[in-house]
């Protein structure tokens, strides 16, 4: 069951590491998107700081619904899917290796880039670590609760749009309190409420995102 | 070993079989016939669990295999329409990443020899470069290293394959079927498998 996990896991790794770009366009559009609003709105720089957080968050929600369509679309059309239900491993570990697999690819990196954006607003260093954390929590469940949308919309004309109207409520509550943590540690407050909030929430979709990943992909591929 | 009671099986509407029942015991070979569009590639997908029939169940060794689920996957190799490779990814890979997923151990050195008994190219080429027939090759691989696995659903093996690729996948059939093991096949072609019991499955 675990050398399952770890294979699928090592998979989509190494099947990333061979298309590049695909990686970079998600990873690219993040950067894009955040770094437009400065032009956009000026150079004010109260402005800036103030918007830093909703602003960072929202690029990232986008920028990880831009990957989600390719979750499991093509191992659907090449069988693999099929052969990993198939496998001696339950389909739950299998939903979980590939969720992970996809944050690590699409999810970590915009991690990693974040402060070098806040740069961009001007935000006070001592936030960069809220912002970074908050992430961190958030980023992992964005991709649980969107791999719940793409196993159901798998294989629908049209699924690209209906994946978007059919994520974007759920992805609501983790934006209120991503961004707000930040806004609360940059208004001199301690921002354990909503960072507590965002790892129950990762806690959570962790549990039984898995399990209703599985339950949508035997129904796509019947 | 497997047991088919009842089965109704519907698409878009149509039926394409009702009250299918037949028994699969070891060291038989079952051929489903039928032409284009008359629920073969169904009919598998329903035996192997990828679908659930209308009606009627599937059991597995005397248990219903949507009970089984995994311990039931553990005992069958499902190759189906598409040939499950990765492009990106080399003929090796491909093998010893679908052998790990179905629980069978597959060392580099048996991954290398399954792969030139099939009479693929060896090194780091990836499936992407193959033509149709040598993709359906590396995926019929599995074959060599699957034989303590007890049942084979295959679905039209025999696609795109020259004569002695045929063969050899042929010869695997008769031995796997000699050997006590049970395999399920759909083809077109008129195959040439020596095996002591054959059953065949007519539909539409």
């Amino acid at each position: 069951m675990i050398a399952a996990a770890r294979c699928i896991v090592a998979r989509d790794l190494l099947l990333a590491l061979r298309r590049r770009s695909d990686v970079a366009t998600a990873l690219l559009f993040f950067v894009i998107v955040a770094s437009l609003f400065p032009l956009g709105v000026g150079a004010e720089p109260n402005l800036l700081r103030a918007i830093a957080p909703g602003v960072i968050w929202v690029a990232a929600l986008l920028s990880s619904m831009l990957s989600l369509g390719r979750l499991f679309a093509a191992d659907h059309a090449d069988g693999t899917l099929e052969q990993m239900l198939l496998g001696a491993a339950p389909v739950g570990i299998v939903a979980a290796a590939k969720v992970l697999a996809h944050w690590l690819v699409s999810g970590l990196p915009l991690v990693a880039i974040a402060p070098l954006i806040a740069l961009q607003y001007d935000l006070p260093a001592p936030l960069y670590g809220t912002l970074v954390l908050s992430l961190l929590l958030g980023t992992p469940v964005l991709s649980l609760i969107g791999a719940v949308g793409a196993a159901l919309t798998l294989g629908l004309r049209g699924g690209g749009v209906l994946l978007s109207l059919l994520v974007l409520p759920l992805y609501v509550p983790v934006l209120i309190f991503g961004a707000g943590s930040v806004d609360m540690a940059a208004a001199g407050l301690s921002p354990q409420g909503q960072l507590q909030l965002l790892a129950a929430m990762l806690v959570a979709s962790a549990a039984f995102a898995p399990w209703a990943i599985a339950a949508a992909l035997r129904i796509s591929t019947e | 070993m497997l047991e088919a009671s009842d089965l109704d099986c519907q698409r878009g509407g149509r039926a394409l079989f009702r009250n299918l029942s037949f028994a699969l015991r070891g060291g038989e070979l079952l051929r489903v016939a039928g032409a284009n569009g008359s629920g073969k590639t169904s009919l598998l997908k329903i035996l192997c669990g990828l679908l659930t029939p209308d009606q009627g169940e599937v059991r597995w060794r005397g248990e219903s295999i949507r009970r089984l689920r995994e311990d039931y996957a553990r005992n069958l190799v499902y190759l189906g329409h598409a040939p499950a490779v990765k492009d990106d990814l080399t003929a090796a890979e491909n093998l010893s990443i679908a052998c790990t997923l179905t629980g069978i151990e597959a060392p580099a050195q048996s991954v290398h020899e399954a792969l030139a008994r099939y009479g693929l190219p060896a090194g780091e080429v990836p499936v992407r470069k193959l033509s149709q027939g040598q993709r359906r090759r590396a995926a019929l691989a599995r074959l060599l290293l699957s034989q303590g696995v007890p049942l084979w659903l295959l679905d039209e093996p025999f696609a795109a394959l020259d004569a002695s690729a045929a063969r050899l996948t042929e010869e695997l059939i008769a031995s796997h079927v000699a050997g006590g093991g049970a395999v399920a096949y759909t083809t077109h072609q008129e195959a040439n498998i020596r095996a002591g019991v054959l059953r065949v499955v007519q539909l539409g």
